[in-house]
């Protein structure tokens, strides 16, 4: 089966930017991802492009086009939307379509603009995410909703907010050196534990922050990057989906995270690994909580373990298993169609070699990628590989 | 953004008479001949695909599985925060509600509750709602 390269990345500055177009947001990481690429915007086939809350942030639907537009690039264009996990779907379906051998070059890559929604806005808008009729009338937010699955794991497995801090203080320190993140600011597991609580036992330094953003990716094929003497050397190996049940209170355990698993264990065999050989991963910490039940869903740590990764040092910088080097969604921010590329363009260059973080990785040859739409009942896995 | 009015001044068929029948303490969920237990409005069994779901009494008091108390609300409960919402199996299914008629702190998991529609202070509208049972 044809492996898929990377040949590019572009990320946007992930912050506060509430005046900027969402189209220009894509618009500046395309032309980082075409410059990086040294791929031609004639040869893209097609666009994929994730965005979760375009109608209520800027009352624009359609964005496909908009954004190959925006992108300089005259192609069909496809907007996919499976919430917060909305460019990781975006990847995968991108990756299939290569592999197929029907494309060789596709733009890939998300968008939100948010900031200009406002605290209460976002957090409404973040909302529909859940079922609007059993949820989000009952007074769910997605803080909520991850609070209902952090009590229910301290109930299942312990652990206490300490722990959760913990997972907070490693991915802050993990964007110092990062330029794209929203916060270049060390903190302390004092600081997570004494910020106003959002949704207990979640705080506020528990929660990513809202974000502006944007990110893209230059796919090709492995013939097309051979012929065009790319320098890609990182190819997109294993690719993953799991879904369930809308509510959170259907989920079959409060504490867990199925589709996760599911597309965890598909991304896995596609590529031919098991957990073992994960060297590094970023995975969706929206919250504190969600790193842990992350980890344990792709079987980097054990059922019931996981809350325990950051503060005994197996997820930090240097530790065995480094997660979220790039800031994660808590330090490098969340603009959520954005975010789903923004983890593959990160895992990519920490694999290359060119990213600020990459010397804590410097013989990493796999690395994964897990992007989580709603309370999980979307989830996409990514295996990435440092091509032979 | 927060101007839904006139969306919700259409009902929602088949959720809105789940509501009704709460109100009146005759909530039910929905059962299929394989005894799996869902929520409306549902034409399919979401475990097996069985189209045949009949109304079944919610067999109260359910039990809080897990909750949170949520100081940062959407719009719609500006007014309601602090508010304690939680999730309660009751009988075959689980129910997310707010808890009320108890301190927020004295919230637990294990908790005996009841199904009580409440209102929101900050819309008027129905919520679902737990009783200490």
């Amino acid at each position: 089966m044809a492996n898929v390269r990377v040949a590019g990345t572009g990320l946007t500055a992930f912050g506060a930017s509430p005046e900027r177009t969402g189209r220009d947001l894509f618009a500046e990481a395309s032309i980082a991802a075409f410059d990086d690429s040294g791929v031609s915007r004639d040869d893209v086939e097609a666009v994929f492009y994730g965005n979760f809350m375009g109608e209520l942030a800027e009352h624009q639907g359609h964005q496909g086009p908009l954004m190959a537009e925006a992108a300089g690039v005259q192609a069909p264009a496809t907007r996919f939307e499976s919430a917060c996990a909305s460019s990781g779907v975006a990847v995968r379906e991108a990756v299939k379509r290569i592999r197929t051998g029907e494309n060789d070059v596709l733009l890939v890559g998300g968008a939100e603009r948010m900031t200009n929604l406002g605290t209460a806005g976002a957090t409404e808008a973040l909302a529909i995410a859940a079922d609007d009729l059993w949820e989000v009338r009952a007074g769910t937010t997605f803080p909520g909703a991850y609070a209902l699955m952090a009590q229910a794991y301290f109930d299942a497995f312990g652990g206490d907010r300490e722990d959760l801090a913990h997972i907070a203080v490693k991915n802050h320190d993990n964007a110092l050196p990062n330029e794209k993140a929203q916060y270049q600011r060390a903190i302390e597991v004092d600081d997570v534990l004494e910020a106003p609580l959002v949704s207990e036992p979640l705080g506020l330094y528990d929660a990513c922050p809202i974000s502006d953003g944007a990110s893209a990716l230059v796919l090709t094929s492995e013939d097309y990057a051979t012929d065009h003497d790319l320098e890609a050397p990182v190819a997109i190996t294993g690719t993953g989906q799991g879904g369930d049940r809308m509510a959170l209170h259907d989920r079959e355990h409060l504490a867990r995270s199925p589709a996760a698993r599911e597309a965890g264990e598909e991304a896995y065999a596609d590529a031919g690994i098991d957990a073992g050989d994960v060297d590094v991963a970023e995975v969706h910490d929206c919250f504190t909580i969600a790193e842990v039940l992350a980890l344990e869903a792709l079987d980097l740590e054990p059922i019931g373990e996981g809350i325990s990764a950051a503060r005994d040092g197996r997820t930090t910088a240097d530790g065995e298993l480094p997660v979220n080097l790039s800031g994660g969604l808590k330090a490098k921010g969340h603009p959520v169609g954005a975010t789903g590329a923004s983890q593959v363009a990160e895992m990519a260059t920490l694999l290359a070699g060119t990213h600020p973080n990459s010397d804590h990785v410097a013989d990493a040859t796999t690395g994964v990628t897990h992007n989580a739409g709603g309370t999980v009942a979307s989830a996409m896995v990514h295996v990435l590989e440092v091509a032979a | 953004m927060s101007e839904r009015s006139d969306a919700d001044d259409i009902a929602d068929a088949g959720f809105d008479e789940w509501l009704d029948a709460a109100e009146t303490g005759d909530a039910y969920y929905l059962e299929c001949a394989n005894g799996h237990g869902s929520l409306p409005p549902r034409r399919v069994c979401p475990d097996c695909g069985a189209t045949d779901l009949e109304e079944v009494v919610l067999p109260e008091p359910g039990e809080i599985e897990t909750f949170t108390i949520t100081h940062v609300p959407t719009p719609a409960f500006e007014d309601d925060a602090p508010y304690a919402t939680a999730i309660a199996n009751v009988g075959p299914v689980r129910i997310t509600g707010q808890v009320m008629g108890v301190d927020p702190e004295a919230v637990e998991t294990g908790l005996e509750v009841e199904v009580e529609i409440t209102v929101s202070e900050t819309t008027g509208e129905r919520v679902i709602g737990f009783r200490p049972a």
